[in-house]
């Protein structure tokens, strides 16, 4: 199946014949629906919360945010950014209830910082890696993209992004870019292998420290099948220059390996490190 | 564009993120509509804390609001004042700017509202 996403923009590709076609087409009402229950499922939201849906079209994955009911967690409410008019206009038409805005997500998520709980995306961030104009890269719109959403979101809160990658190579540069922003990130694959994969992208924002496990993407996924986490602090690793043995850095690092490990460790002061003097 | 997002949106162009100028945004010739929407208490007591009181002041005031108090309600004091929660849930998520435009204090960039929708598309220029 060809991909649109590879040869057009999307509010060229979703025109009016189109939006209305995706939106009244009840496999996809259904697909979508289901996607964003899952996507629910992993931001596992306490109670009634404020969400930006990224990419919310004609308001398919939002309209499951707002008709949770009390048991649920829900109803959310939810603003919704779309870059297609004729995908809002279908929204307006069917009367959603979140709000929504003509905007394009490469040019970044323009809300002050730490507005949402949450944010959810179904079927939509792929887009970003198409478009390669004179003055954009796909590389600089999902920086901007990613930036904007990590600094929109609070501490602790959550993003799951449904997508659909072309191939292994944009699913690394798109969980990359997200990895760059200071999320943590893992990757969770329903179906994996069959023609029905869904691959889930899901983010959280540290609420402070890295070891509390409430900001830890290891937490969130933890105990699920084929979830692939991708941890940053990795990475730094590699791009640290070496520390140097028995200096502050080496000791905090040394602490955190032993701590890791289950072990107990003294806690961090601003003593951890110095020369101590002899004491007589 | 309804008050709440107001309160959380903020000039989309690269050059005003550093400026104080640039949230809230400011109402212009705005016509206003009101839906109703089912109250939904603990949602709002939910976003309180994180509601900029003082730009939702200046944005009440500006669409011809009677003026909100100086300081916000503590989420204890809103959930036994079940007329001050009608009041907020009234302000906050049943209007709507339907026609107008959102204008940046710092660049003086324009955002048109039409039909409910404000438009944040950017010439790349001011990406
Ligand atoms: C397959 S639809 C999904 C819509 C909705 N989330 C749902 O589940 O039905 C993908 C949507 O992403 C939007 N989109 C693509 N690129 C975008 C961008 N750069 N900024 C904002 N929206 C974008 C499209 O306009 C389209 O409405």
């Amino acid at each position: 199946m060809s991909r649109p996403e590879d040869t057009l923009a999307a509010d060229v590709h979703y025109d009016d014949v189109e939006a209305r076609k995706y939106t009244t087409s009840s496999r996809i009402q259904n697909i979508q629906a289901s996607m964003t229950r899952r996507a629910l499922e992993l931001l596992d939201l306490k109670g009634p919360s404020l969400i930006l849906d990224v990419g919310c079209g004609s308001g398919l994955s939002g309209e499951i945010l707002s008709s949770l009911d009390a048991e649920e967690g829900g109803p959310h409410t939810w603003i919704g950014m779309d870059v297609s008019p004729s995908m809002l206009d279908i929204a307006l038409q069917r009367d959603v209830e979140g709000d929504l805005m003509l905007a394009d997500i490469g040019q970044g998520v323009p809300f002050r910082a730490g507005a949402f709980d949450a944010a959810i995306s179904i079927s939509a961030i792929q887009w970003l890696c198409s478009a390669e104009t004179s003055d954009t890269s796909p590389a600089g719109r999902l920086t901007r993209f990613f930036n904007g959403l990590y600094a929109s979101l609070k501490r602790g809160g959550r993003a799951v992004c449904q997508f659909y990658p072309k191939n292994d190579q944009q699913r690394h540069m798109i969980t990359q870019a997200a990895v760059k922003a200071g999320f943590g990130a893992g990757l969770l694959e329903d179906d994996p292998g069959t023609k029905n994969v869904k691959l889930y992208l899901v983010l959280t924002v540290g609420g402070g420290s890295i070891e509390n496990n409430g900001g830890d993407i290891t937490g969130v996924v933890e105990g699920m099948e084929d979830v692939d986490v991708l941890d940053a602090r990795k990475q730094l690793k590699s791009n640290n220059t070496t520390v140097k043995k028995g200096s502050k850095a080496w000791i905090i690092k040394k602490k955190e390996q032993m701590e890791r490990k289950g072990k107990v460790v003294k806690s961090t002061s601003k003593f951890t490190g110095r020369k101590r003097r002899i004491a007589f | 564009m309804k008050i709440l997002s107001i309160n959380f949106l903020s000039c989309a162009i690269k050059a005003c993120k550093s400026s104080s100028d640039s949230f809230p945004l400011h109402a212009k010739d705005a016509e206003l509509v009101q839906d109703e929407i089912e109250l939904n208490p603990d949602m709002i007591i939910n976003v309180l804390p994180r509601l900029d009181w003082a730009a939702l002041r200046t944005t009440s005031s500006e669409l011809g609001f009677p003026q909100l108090p100086e300081q916000p309600p503590t989420p204890f004091e809103l959930k036994a004042d079940e007329t001050l929660l009608k009041d907020l849930h009234h302000l906050l998520l049943e209007t709507q700017i339907s026609e107008g435009k959102l204008v940046c204090g710092n660049c003086g960039h324009e955002y048109a509202i039409k039909e409910g929708i404000a438009n944040f598309l950017l010439p790349s220029h001011l990406v």
